[in-house]
Order: structure tokens, then sequence, then C-alpha cells
């Protein structure tokens, strides 16, 4: 499963272009900070790799095995 | 709403996040790699003491990986460091500070300290300029960029760092980008746990005073950069100054076993003592 915890995330969107399954895509939804949150749009794609969780510079992305 | 809760948590300084870097800073990133680095080792935080300088770079540790911490002058944490280890030795001892600070200021502090081979992780965060202070060349800025105290062009050839310390003598020396995540992870757990001085070269992206710069305006354009000049050391043998002049050599530099200096230090200590004892026996 994965979560984006839109509270620490600011819209790098280094997510969206390096999830090797293009699991997440831009959004129009603005955190209380002001960026532009990711939408986690195909996670029945994700593979739990955990590239994502980790390339993420803000904690944001939680990714849980399941 | 549903609040999720990152699993790594309890070793950042929660109650400070999100953090002050620019968005999509690598120094977030080597936060996160760190982070899970020091939990895939099993290492506990209360045996751990991180110390840094100034600079963006320098604030991964200082104020937010939850050890005690170190926030030293300008190029000096590894003096700092090597007081400390040498002190207590059972600690671990653990640098993160920028190329500004580690290769440019205190470059005399790293290379001795390379030298005497002491037993110190060294994680310099080379984003190739001075970011906190607004863009200023460093010793590590490629040739030809155009920074704030360059304005025309830089006319200096950039260091390169991990070789210099591989040369000067330490025993762990490796070079990773950002963009590599996974085995940047398992090179900080392999300088971790060896014994004598570790260092890793993390090149990274400065998005908003070093990208802006030179063309790349975002994270992702420095991510895909990193991942297309990269190439593994093992790669290199063939190619020729030129061929390399402009792609970044990744992997392990050297991993190999040299007496260390603290060790060395506290046996010629216990030595002395003891042969002091002899001849004046209480
Ligand atoms: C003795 C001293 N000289 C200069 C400065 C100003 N100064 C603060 S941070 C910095 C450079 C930081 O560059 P780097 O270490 O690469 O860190 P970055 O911000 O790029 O991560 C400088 C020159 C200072 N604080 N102290
Ligand atoms: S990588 Fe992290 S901070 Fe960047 S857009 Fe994705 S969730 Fe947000
Ligand atoms: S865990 Fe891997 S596959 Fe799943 S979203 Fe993250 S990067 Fe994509
Ligand atoms: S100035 Fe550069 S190094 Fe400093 S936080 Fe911003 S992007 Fe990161
Ligand atoms: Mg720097």
């Amino acid at each position: 499963m994965i979560e984006i915890d839109e509270h620490l995330c600011k819209g790098c969107d280094i997510c969206i272009e390096f999830c090797p399954l293009k699991v997440f895509e831009k959004s129009e939804k603005l955190n209380r900070k002001g960026y532009y949150v990711p939408l986690v749009a195909c996670e029945d794609e994700c593979v739990g790799c955990r590239l994502c969780e980790l390339l993420c510079p803000e904690f944001a992305i939680i990714v849980t095995n399941e | 709403m549903e609040e999720y809760r990152h699993r790594l948590m309890d070793y950042v300084r929660e109650e400070i996040m999100p953090h002050r870097f620019c968005t999509g800073c690598g120094c977030g990133t080597v936060l996160n790699a760190f982070v899970n680095a020091v939990e895939g080792v099993g290492l506990s935080p209360a045996k751990m003491v991180c110390v840094s300088g100034i600079g963006c770079s320098s604030w991964i540790p200082s104020p937010y990986f939850r050890s005690d911490t170190l926030h030293t002058t300008h190029g000096r944490p590894i003096a700092f460091a090597t007081g400390v280890k040498i002190m207590r030795p059972d600690l671990t001892v653990i640098v993160i500070a920028g190329d500004g600070d580690v290769a440019g200021i205190g470059g005399n502090h790293l290379i001795h300290a390379a030298r005497r081979n002491i037993d110190l992780s060294v994680f310099m965060v080379n984003n190739m300029i001075y970011g906190m202070t607004g863009g200023q060349v460093a010793p590590t800025t490629p040739y030809g960029v155009k920074t704030s105290t360059t304005p025309h062009n830089n006319v200096e050839p950039a260091f390169k760092v991990a070789e210099l310390v591989m040369t000067a003598g330490a025993s762990y020396v490796a070079r990773w980008t950002t963009y590599h995540v996974f085995p940047l992870m398992e090179s900080m757990q392999n300088a971790i746990r060896k014994r004598g001085f570790s260092f890793i070269e993390i090149v990274s992206q400065c998005p908003d005073n070093y990208g802006r710069r030179i063309g790349l305006r975002t994270a992702v354009e420095f991510l895909h950069q990193f991942k297309e000049k990269a190439v593994r050391i093992d790669k290199t043998a063939g190619m020729s100054e030129a061929e390399l002049a402009d792609r970044i050599i990744i992997g392990k530099l050297c991993d190999r076993e040299r007496p260390e200096f603290t060790a060395e230090l506290h046996a010629l200590t216990r030595r002395i003592v003891a042969a002091l004892k002899q001849e004046q026996p209480a």
C-alpha cells in the first residue's frame, strides 16, 4: 500500500518521474503549504520496490507490504 | 482524516518536520538514506554522535537526526569529531557536511584525518556550490560554470574529492549520487561498519542556488542528469581522461584494512603507562 503524507510533501515530483511503474500522477490538490501533492493513481501496479520511499526528500511516502 | 506515520520517524526530529530544505533538495534524500542505513546496521542513535559544520548539508544531522549532535563551526566538523572519537572510542562518530565545508575551508582536516585513518564516517554532500550563502563558487564547482562569485565563468577545475581522500590513506571511499539511493544506503552501512576512516562523496542537487545557474531548475532534471552522467568505476578502465571529464564516477573506490588511529593511540598510551608503573612500583 502507498500513502503520501500530504503535510510533509513539497511537490518535487521525484516520485511521479522515477517510479518505474508510474504509480503516481500530478494532481490539482494543494496542501496547506501550497504544494501540489501527487496522486496515487494506480496503486495496483505497485511492486513494493520502495524506490519512491527512499528517493523522497520529505519522508512523505509510506510503502507498506501487503 | 487518517494520519500515516513513516516507519523511520523515530530517527528524526519529527516535531520540526517538514524540514527547512528547499523543494527537491538532495539534503532530504541524504537524510532519508542515512536514517535507512542506521536502521539497517541496527545501530542505536544513543551510541552515536553526529557532527556537522555550517551549510545546508550540515543541517542533515543537526537538527534533523535524533542523536547527540555537535553543530560546529564552518570547516571544522572533522576536527571536533576527532576529539570526540579519541575520548569516546566506544561511540560511532559520523560527520555529515557540505562540499564547501569539508573540501573547501576544511580541506586540510579532511586529508589529515584520512591519512591518520581515524575511525570516523564522513558523508560529504557535494552539491558543487556554497548553497546556504547564495551560490558562490566552491572548490567542487565544475570548470566553466557561472556562479555568483564567478559571473563570467569558473576558470578553476573541480576537486576530485573521493580520489583525494583515497590517496590520503582512508580505509573506505565511495562516490554515489542522490539518484543512486539503494547503493548509497548500502554504502553508508558499509562505511559505518568499517573500522578506519570512511568517506562517501554524495553528488547531490541544490536546485535553488546551483540548478538555476546551470539551467537545471528542478530536482527531476538533476536526477536525470546524475543518471546519465554516472559511470560505474569498474567500467572506467578503458576510458580516457577526456571521456571521463564530464562523467560522475560512481561506486566503491577502495575498501582496505589499515591501522586505525585511535586504536594505535590508546595502545601506545597503555604501553607507556604500563612501562612507567614497572619503573616506579607503588
Ligand atoms: C569561517 C566562516 N567562513 C564563511 C562562512 C559563511 N558560510 C556559511 S555556509 C558557507 C558555505 C556552505 O557551503 P557548503 O559547505 O557546500 O554547504 P551547502 O550549503 O552547499 O550544503 C559559507 C561560506 C562561515 N559561516 N564561517
Ligand atoms: S517525492 Fe515526496 S515530496 Fe516529492 S512529490 Fe513525491 S511525495 Fe512529494
Ligand atoms: S514502491 Fe516502487 S513500484 Fe511502488 S510506487 Fe514506489 S517506486 Fe513505484
Ligand atoms: S539552498 Fe540548495 S542546498 Fe540549501 S536547502 Fe536550498 S536547495 Fe538545498
Ligand atoms: Mg555545497
